[in-house]
């Protein structure tokens, strides 16, 4: 897959198909964060990226890294749950690798993906096994590098092998033992941008 | 958000640090604002904002309501931004890293929110600049309760 070739217009088509299948998702992300969480998941995610689909449409940005760093900005402006700055941060960050390039390679994307989980990491203080986004976003992230498609089933497989971990961070870890047995939503919500990647890749 | 300043005029003193409480909730930040203004009493005018609750009006974090009340009490000393927790901090951070949402010279205090508020506004009141303001919010950490 070294030979593909993204473009600012497949950034915009993975952010539109991300807010629709989060869309579609969005009551079972809330369902999800309602016994760890605060049962704001779904609804935060669906308003953050379709503020992000409203801000791509009205200005188009011209590279790959400007459609990330932009929705990047907005998911941290519009989402009003952790969720906003550290997806936000993990699309301005990998936005910010690709530089001015006007298309970038799937390798290129990985890397800055890479840049981008490692910047969340550091912003949330977490690491994988915490039971968050990461333990979804690094095998997906991993992944990328064979296809689309195994970077969406490894992350998918990530967010399911979230069920049996301790809670470590934010709201679920003050639960305790009470979080094991719950899947993370933020890892589940990871996995549905993966799923979108592979979608508009196809 | 909304606005508040301690009683009394700026006695000679420099231009005051800004100070931004931001909570999960509206009233939480408020009040945290109207109480950190009223123990810190006359002295120097200390710009207090308040940013609670998220874009929806909600429990949550709002960005924007953060960027508008550092900007409106920065007078170009500094704004020291204290937060409850989660998404307050996280949001907080992501703005510092983003380097122009929020007026140079903002920076996130690692402090206690109710008390740290306190210490913040009454040190600032006088006249102590961002560091200052910052290290007593901060020191609030080590007043035990028993």
């Amino acid at each position: 897959m070294s030979e593909t070739v993204l473009d600012a217009a497949f950034f915009v088509r993975w952010m539109t198909a991300a807010a629709a299948v989060i869309d579609r998702e969005a009551d079972r992300l809330t369902e999800l964060d309602s016994p760890i969480g605060d049962a704001d998941h779904g609804r935060n995610m669906q308003r953050g990226f379709a503020a992000v689909v409203t801000a791509l449409e009205a200005e188009p940005p011209a590279t790959p890294g400007a459609t990330l760093i932009a929705a990047g900005r907005k998911l941290i402006s519009s989402v009003g749950g952790a969720s906003g700055p550290l997806y936000g941060t993990l699309l301005r960050r990998a936005g910010k690798a690709f530089g001015e390039a006007p298309q970038v390679s799937a390798e290129e994307l990985r890397a800055g993906l890479a840049a981008g989980v490692d910047a969340v990491a550091q912003l949330g203080g977490s690491a994988p096994g915490d039971k968050t986004m990461l333990d979804a976003l690094v095998p997906g992230i991993e992944a990328l590098a064979t296809s689309f498609d195994a970077a969406a089933a490894a992350s998918e497989k990530g967010a399911l092998a979230t069920v049996p971990m301790l809670a470590r961070k934010g709201r679920a870890s003050y639960l305790g033992e009470r979080s094991i047995g719950h899947q993370d939503p933020g890892a589940t919500s990871s996995a549905l941008l993966f799923a979108a990647l592979a979608e508009v890749a196809k | 958000m909304s606005e508040r300043t301690t009683g009394g005029t700026a006695a000679g003193a420099g231009t005051p640090v800004g100070v931004v409480l931001v909570s999960h909730s509206a009233p939480v930040a408020e009040s945290v604002a109207a109480l950190a203004v009223g123990l810190a009493g006359g002295g120097d005018t200390v710009p207090v904002a308040a940013a609670g609750g998220g874009p929806d009006g909600g429990l949550g974090t709002s960005a924007e309501l953060i960027s508008e009340a550092a900007r409106a009490v920065d007078r170009g000393a500094g704004v020291a931004i204290l937060v409850d927790l989660g998404s307050a901090v996280l949001t907080v951070k992501s703005l510092i890293a983003e380097g122009d949402e929020l007026p140079d010279g903002a920076r996130l205090v690692d402090a206690p929110f109710v008390e740290g508020a306190v210490a913040a506004v009454v040190t600032a009141s006088t006249g102590a600049d961002l560091d200052a303001v910052a290290a007593a919010a901060g020191e609030a950490y080590g007043y035990r309760k028993e």
